[in-house]
């Protein structure tokens, strides 16, 4: 029995940039001809639906509040099933969170911190527990570190994720190298034998030259979305739904899962996808760990911060300023625009630079300070917040615990 | 208080390493230094002493031909380009306790110096002996490699030779090759603020040179927060209190609101609104400071919760009566 959707069999290793297909994994992300990632022609590859404006007025009705900016502007915009959760919800039945990090590197730019973000923003908003795996074990089997390494970036980077301001009365964040056993590994088994190594390869790509670990690793990720996996949170409740917000690339991971869950018993989880975030240099350029100028980190200073932005940003502005206020900027590929749609919460003053800026009557540079001061402020809140976090609190949020207060 | 040539000179002894020594007047640069060792064969070092942006710092020693590029350096050790400089003068007095000029791994053997990194240019195994101050400018020693090794093993320190002129890429798939290297501690030092964010003039120039440029050096109130300085103490538990502690919590909102009422308040913006002002004031409040007060508040909650937790797990109860 296969999978309903029929995804591409992606080999890493033979795809190039100038292939005919975009590639999008949760190991390579890459437009078609280094251009924009077509997310129509995605969603309809993976057989995802799209969020449209009656989803999110729902959320605002259940929640009783406005609905997140990511949700507003359609950054977060496909979904698997979100309906099945929001009905439950609408009948009293709660559901919880589960996303994670593949912590293979101790610098988060602002990309990093988007779905933490929002699944803060929904565990506030429906008042849902949330679990947060860090998969230190799948960057000590794909990249070049040490066992020792990935553990230590797992905990810090747990200090960034907590000081995203996750409540810790709901909240279980968990490291594969000190979770996986118990009640997670007989899910993790259970997964396992119902997918075929055939299947496997054409969900993920393995070839003949990689090795057993990635093989396996791939019910590490899918059985967190199983109540029964985290008897200490959610024993009796076996009937919970999961909810999964997190980046489009992840879909494979999930369409495997949500196969495999009526076979053992279990709900299929719900998924909430987001599209990537671009690089300052446009949607073509990519984000790299080692080019520390392709993002904004959140260690950088003000003075960093205004820096890259002014120097790196690629700006959609014509070249002179006569032109530009003539044709107005290109909003397509205009990346301090872009950025603030993802950061400034107001509608208004967004729509105001929007008509301004397209229309030409506003500069590039009067963009970028306003998305420098947004910027800067968030980085600094989230500095401080940061700041907070100790040693012994990460101890706390990776406790295995109860949380009786989740549901609260 | 640092140790003194004497006294490393005597450990040495004591280790039994061999070595030789040579008298000569104050010298601030390798140059002035080649003209009293530079014919006693063997190579002359150049020490760097560099901090990255996390207050970490480094003790680069190579030979003084090695050429060695911060930038690639700073990207090996997974600092991203431009992510170490020179070392702050004061640095050098009060982490490795020397003059200046006199940068030397023999400096690691002060406690103060217990967090500093130590990278060894691979060229000095190549040499008979190399020259290296021993924690004063006005001599010179010279020892062999092993010798060197020898010392750093007796006060607990790994040897970590590199080489300093390779430029390997990295990248997604290529992590820094020299990322185990970055020290695990910080080291604050007293007069420096601790917020990342205030800018400081870096030490420009070259090397082991003194640089007499005057820099400046940030007058800073020393924070009322109690976190701590110099490394975190092995079994203490540092303190939270002031993210839990009520009245900070109450007067970091008092201060904010009164902050945003005051800028709002204005003889401009009580023509405008007239006897509407408060409504429009408390709405103002309420969608600008909604979400700080919210980030204060979970703060306040986490730190409370993490402090009944932490004292809950290590609470031994007493035993009353026999099993």
């Amino acid at each position: 029995m296969g999978t309903q959707e029929e995804p591409k069999i992606v080999g890493k290793e033979e795809e190039e940039e100038e292939e005919e297909e975009q590639v999008v994994n949760p190991w390579e992300v890459s437009a078609k001809d280094g251009g924009k990632i077509d997310y129509d022609k995605l969603i309809e590859k993976f057989g995802c639906g799209r969020l449209d404006r009656s989803h999110i007025e729902r959320v605002e009705r259940l929640t009783s509040r406005p609905a997140h900016v990511f949700l507003r502007r359609g950054i977060f915009f496909s979904h698997r099933d979100f309906n099945e959760i929001l009905d439950a919800y609408e009948r009293g039945d709660k559901y919880y969170l589960y996303t994670g990090r593949g912590p293979s590197s101790e610098a988060l730019h602002l990309g990093h911190l988007i779905p933490f973000v929002f699944n803060k923003y929904l565990q506030d908003a429906f008042k849902v527990p949330i679990v947060i795996q860090l998969t230190d074990d799948e960057k000590f089997l794909w990249k070049n570190l040490t066992i020792e390494e990935s553990r230590r970036l797992a905990r810090e980077n747990a200090k960034d994720i907590i000081a995203c301001g996750f409540d810790i009365s709901k909240t279980f964040i968990f490291a594969d190298f000190d979770y996986v056993g118990g009640a997670f590994y007989k899910n993790m088994v259970e997964v396992a034998k119902r997918v075929t190594y055939n299947q496997a390869v054409g969900i993920f790509g393995f070839t003949g030259e990689d090795h057993i670990g990635k093989v396996s690793f791939p019910p590490v990720q899918a059985v967190p979305s199983f109540p029964s996996s985290f008897p200490h949170l959610f024993s009796g409740k076996e009937n919970l739904r999961c909810l999964i917000p997190c980046a489009i690339d992840q879909d494979p991971y999930f369409r495997m899962t949500r196969d495999v869950a009526p076979r053992i018993g279990c709900h299929k989880p719900c998924m909430i996808y987001s599209s990537f975030f671009p690089a300052l240099q446009g949607e073509s350029g990519k984000m790299s760990a080692s080019d520390p100028n392709s993002a904004i980190y959140v260690t950088d200073s003000a003075k960093d911060i205004k820096t890259k932005i002014n120097k790196y940003a690629f700006s959609g502005g014509q070249d002179s300023i006569e032109k530009h206020r003539k044709l107005g900027a290109n909003l397509e590929v205009d990346i301090p625009f872009k950025y603030l749609s993802f950061f400034l919460e107001d509608d208004a003053e967004l729509e105001h630079i929007r008509k301004e800026y397209g229309a030409g009557r506003m500069l590039t540079g009067e963009v970028k300070q306003r998305l420098i001061e947004v910027l800067t402020e968030l980085v600094e809140r989230h500095r401080a917040a940061r700041a907070a976090v100790t040693d012994e609190m990460v101890d706390a949020f990776m406790a295995v615990r109860p949380l009786p207060h989740m549901f609260d | 208080m640092g140790h003194s040539k004497q006294q490393l000179l005597a450990l040495l002894q004591e280790l039994q390493i061999e070595f030789s020594q040579y008298e000569h007047p104050v010298v601030l640069t390798v140059e002035a230094q080649a003209k009293y060792v530079g014919n006693e064969g063997g190579g002359l070092s150049k020490n760097l002493f560099l901090k990255d942006k996390k207050n970490r710092f480094y003790i680069v020693s190579s030979l003084a031909d090695t050429k060695v590029d911060l930038k690639v350096l700073s990207q090996r050790l997974g600092l991203g380009k431009g992510g170490v400089r020179m070392a702050p003068e004061e640095a050098l007095g009060e982490i490795l306790q020397v003059p200046l000029g006199c940068v030397t791994p023999f400096a690691l053997v002060n406690e103060s110096a217990r967090d500093v990194s130590l990278l060894l240019d691979q060229g000095f195994k190549t040499q008979e002996h190399c020259f290296f101050h021993p924690l004063s400018n006005d001599m010179s020693i010279s020892l062999n490699a092993n010798g060197l090794d020898k010392f750093l093993k007796s006060i607990g320190r790994e040897p970590s030779y590199v080489d300093l002129e390779a430029n390997p890429a990295v990248g997604k798939d290529q992590p820094p090759d020299l990322a185990s290297l970055v020290p695990s501690s910080s080291i604050v030092l007293p007069d420096q603020p601790e917020k990342q964010t205030s800018s400081q003039a870096p030490i420009d120039g070259n090397h082991v040179s003194a640089d007499n440029k005057s820099k400046v050096v940030p007058a800073v109130k020393p924070s009322s927060n109690e976190k701590n300085t110099k490394g975190k103490p092995a079994n203490n538990i540092p303190p939270s209190r002031p993210f839990a502690d009520v009245d900070k919590f109450v007067e970091e909102i008092m201060h904010k609101t009164s902050t945003l009422l005051h800028s709002q308040i204005k003889e401009e913006t009580i023509k405008q609104h007239g006897e509407q002002l408060g409504t429009v004031l408390s709405d103002n409040l309420r969608k600008n400071l909604g979400s700080d007060l919210k980030n204060l508040a979970m703060i306040f909650k986490n730190t409370a919760y993490t402090e009944g937790f932490h004292a809950g797990t290590h609470h031994q109860p007493k035993r009353i009566g026999s099993s």
